[in-house]
C-alpha cells in the first residue's frame, strides 16, 4: 500500500462545441505520507482541476488518482463518501456554513460521519484549540475575520482525521500578516497530525513558505517538480528564479546570474576582475536547505559578449532576457 | 365626523360581517398558505435538484416540472380558480365557502412559492454543497442540511411574500363565493354602493398584509447569521 497521494497519467478533457479544452494533460505526482507539496501555475493552468479530481469532484478522463492506496477516480457513489472521509479539502473561499456556528462547522464532517455528540464536543473543542480559536466556538462565521474564517475551514477539514489535506488556494484571499498566520498553522497541523498537504497557490511566497517540494503546472502538465532545495539549485529554471526573487531594479542593460553560495569568494573575485560588469541587486538565501545566491548585474552594452563569457567562465549561471542572447 | 363614524358602527354589514369575514380571510390564507409550504417547499427543491448544476440534474424531468410550474404560474388566478370549480367541488364537496376556496389558494399558490425556493436556494454558493459532499454528506443530508438551512432567510422571505399574494387572490376568490373580505367588499361595497364598507375592508386587507409582511421580516432576520 501506497500512502499520500499518487496520480498517474491523470487527463482531464472538456469537450467544448470549438474544440476539445485539455485541462489536464497526463499529470504523475507522488506526494509522500506528511510532505507538503505546492502545486504552483498561472490561472488557467489546471491547477483547480486537478485538486478536483483528487476528491472526485471533477472525475478524470482518464489516469488514475489514488489516496493512501485508494482509488478515487473509480469509487462509486458510496465508496466515494467513505474515501472522501480521508480527505480534508480547504477552500479560498472558505465555504463555512453561514447558518453554522464555527463549532458546528467543525462538527459537520463528525456529524454526517456519525460521531456520537459527546465525543464530537470534545473533537471540536480540541481541534478549535489547534487552530488557536478556542473559546470562539459560539460564533457565526460573519462574526469571525478572515483569518478567523480560515482557522475554522481548516479546522473543519481535519475534523474527521483525513490522511490528507488539499488546500485550493487557501491564503489568496487574505493579507500578507494572516496569510503567514495561516500557511504557519499549515505546517504545525502538518507537525502535529501528520497529514500529506496538497496546496494549490499562484503565489511563490506561499511555496517559499511552508512547501517541502513542487510542481509547475503550466497548461495542464508539470513541466518542472522536485524538493524545494533541488529546485533552487537548478540555476536559471523557472522556479529557481521566481522562488528566490530579485529587488526590482530599473535598468535595462542587466542580466541576471545566479551561483552556489559555497562559491561566493571566487564568483565576486571573477566579477570584480570583468570590465563593464557592475552588481546592481542581490541576495543570498536559504531554501529546502539550500543556500543560493543570485545577482543582477548591469553589463555595459559594448562589452557585453565578452562579459557574459567571462561570466559564465567563473562558474556562474547567467540568464538573459530572451532574444537579448544573439546582441 | 361623527355622524360618520357613528353610521359606520351601525351598518351591521361592518359589525356583524367584518369580523366574520376577516376571520375567513384569515382561515383561508392560513390554511392555503400551509399547504402551499407543504407542496411547494419539496417541488422548489426537486425544481433546483434537476436543474442545471443542481444535485442531481435531470434535463427532461426538470424540463416538464418547470413547465408545469409555469403553467401554474401563468393563468390568472380567477382563470384558475373558475376552471378548477369542478376539481374543488370533488374535494371539498362544494364550490362555496371559505373552505372550498382553500382549494385552488393552494394550486396557485404552490408553483409560486416552488419558483421562490428554487431561487432562494440557487443563491446557496456551490463551494458550501462542495464543502458538504467533501465531508460525505449524502443528498439528502446536502438538501436539509445545507440548501435548505443556508438559504432559510431567503425562503422565509419568499414565503412571506407567498402569504401576502394569498391574501391578494383570497379577495379575488371572494369574487366566486369565498367569503371572506373580499366578498364582503365586492358584495356590499360594490354591488350595494356602500363604500364605507368598501373602505373598512380595504383598510384591513391593508393591516394585515402590514402586520404580515413585518412578521416575515422579523422572522427572517432572525434566522440570518450572513
Amino acid at each position: 500500500m501506497t500512502d499520500g497521494i499518487v496520480l498517474t497519467g491523470l487527463r482531464k478533457v472538456y469537450p467544448l462545441r470549438g474544440g476539445d479544452v485539455v485541462a489536464l494533460d497526463g499529470i504523475d505526482l507522488r506526494v509522500p505520507r506528511g510532505a507538503i507539496h505546492g502545486i504552483v501555475g498561472e490561472s488557467g493552468a489546471g491547477k483547480s482541476t486537478l485538486v478536483r479530481c483528487v476528491t472526485a469532484l471533477e472525475r478524470p478522463t482518464s489516469g488514475t488518482v489514488l489516496v493512501d492506496g485508494e482509488a478515487v477516480d473509480a469509487a462509486g457513489e458510496r465508496d466515494l463518501r467513505r474515501v472522501r472521509r480521508r480527505i480534508g479539502m480547504v477552500f479560498q473561499q472558505v465555504n463555512l456554513f453561514d447558518a453554522r456556528t464555527a463549532a458546528e462547522n467543525i462538527a459537520y464532517p463528525l456529524r454526517i460521519a456519525k460521531v456520537p455528540a459527546a465525543r464530537r464536543r470534545e473533537r471540536v473543542a480540541e481541534l478549535l484549540d489547534l487552530v488557536g480559536l478556542a473559546g470562539r466556538g459560539g460564533s457565526y462565521p460573519a462574526q469571525l475575520s478572515g483569518g478567523q474564517k480560515q482557522r475554522v475551514g481548516i479546522a473543519r477539514a481535519l475534523a474527521a482525521d483525513p490522511s490528507v489535506l488539499l488546500c485550493d488556494e487557501p491564503t489568496s484571499a487574505l493579507d500578507a500578516a494572516t496569510t503567514r498566520q495561516i500557511l504557519a498553522l499549515i505546517r504545525d497541523v502538518r507537525d502535529r497530525v501528520g497529514v500529506t498537504v496538497l496546496i494549490i497557490t499562484h503565489e511563490m511566497s506561499v511555496v517559499r513558505e511552508v512547501c517541502d517540494s513542487v510542481s509547475l503546472l503550466d497548461r495542464g502538465r508539470i513541466v518542472e517538480h522536485g524538493p524545494i532545495g533541488e529546485v533552487v539549485g537548478r540555476h536559471g529554471t523557472r522556479l529557481a528564479r521566481e522562488l528566490i526573487p530579485l529587488p526590482v531594479t530599473a535598468d535595462s542593460t542587466t542580466v541576471e546570474a545566479a551561483f552556489a553560495v559555497e562559491h561566493t569568494g571566487e564568483v565576486f573575485r571573477a566579477i570584480g576582475g570583468i570590465d563593464g560588469v557592475a552588481v546592481a541587486a542581490g541576495t543570498v538565501e536559504t531554501l529546502g536547505g539550500v543556500r543560493v545566491g543570485r545577482l543582477r548585474l548591469d553589463v555595459a552594452p559594448d562589452r557585453r559578449a565578452a562579459a557574459l563569457a567571462a561570466l559564465r567562465q567563473a562558474g556562474l549561471h547567467v540568464t538573459v532576457a530572451p532574444g537579448e542572447e544573439a546582441a | 365626523m361623527g355622524d360618520w363614524l357613528s353610521d359606520l358602527f351601525s351598518n351591521p354589514a361592518i359589525t356583524d360581517r367584518l369580523p366574520e369575514a376577516t376571520l375567513e380571510t384569515l382561515l383561508m390564507v392560513g390554511w392555503s398558505a400551509l399547504l402551499a409550504a407543504v407542496g411547494g417547499l419539496p417541488l422548489g427543491l426537486w425544481l433546483h435538484t434537476t436543474g442545471p448544476g443542481g444535485l442531481r440534474p435531470r434535463r427532461s424531468v426538470n424540463a416538464l416540472l418547470s413547465l408545469v410550474v409555469n403553467v401554474g404560474r401563468s393563468l390568472p388566478f380567477i382563470i384558475l380558480a373558475i376552471a378548477l370549480i369542478p376539481f374543488t367541488r370533488s374535494v371539498t364537496g362544494s364550490a362555496l365557502g371559505w373552505q372550498a376556496a382553500v382549494v385552488p389558494l393552494t394550486v396557485g399558490a404552490i408553483p409560486f412559492f416552488a419558483r421562490l425556493v428554487e431561487s432562494a436556494v440557487r443563491e446557496v454558493p456551490a463551494g458550501k454543497v462542495e464543502a458538504a459532499q467533501l465531508a460525505g454528506a449524502s443528498r439528502a443530508q446536502i438538501l436539509t442540511g445545507v440548501l435548505v438551512r443556508e438559504s432559510l432567510p431567503g425562503l422565509v422571505s419568499g414565503f412571506t411574500v407567498t402569504v401576502i399574494a394569498l391574501v391578494s387572490y383570497s379577495a379575488m376568490a371572494g369574487a366566486i363565493g369565498a367569503g371572506g373580505l373580499g366578498f364582503l367588499a365586492i358584495s356590499y361595497g360594490y354591488n350595494r354602493f356602500q363604500s364605507d364598507v368598501m373602505i373598512v375592508c380595504v383598510i384591513v386587507i391593508v393591516l394585515l398584509v402590514q402586520l404580515l409582511q413585518t412578521a416575515g421580516d422579523l422572522i427572517a432576520r432572525a434566522v440570518d447569521h450572513r
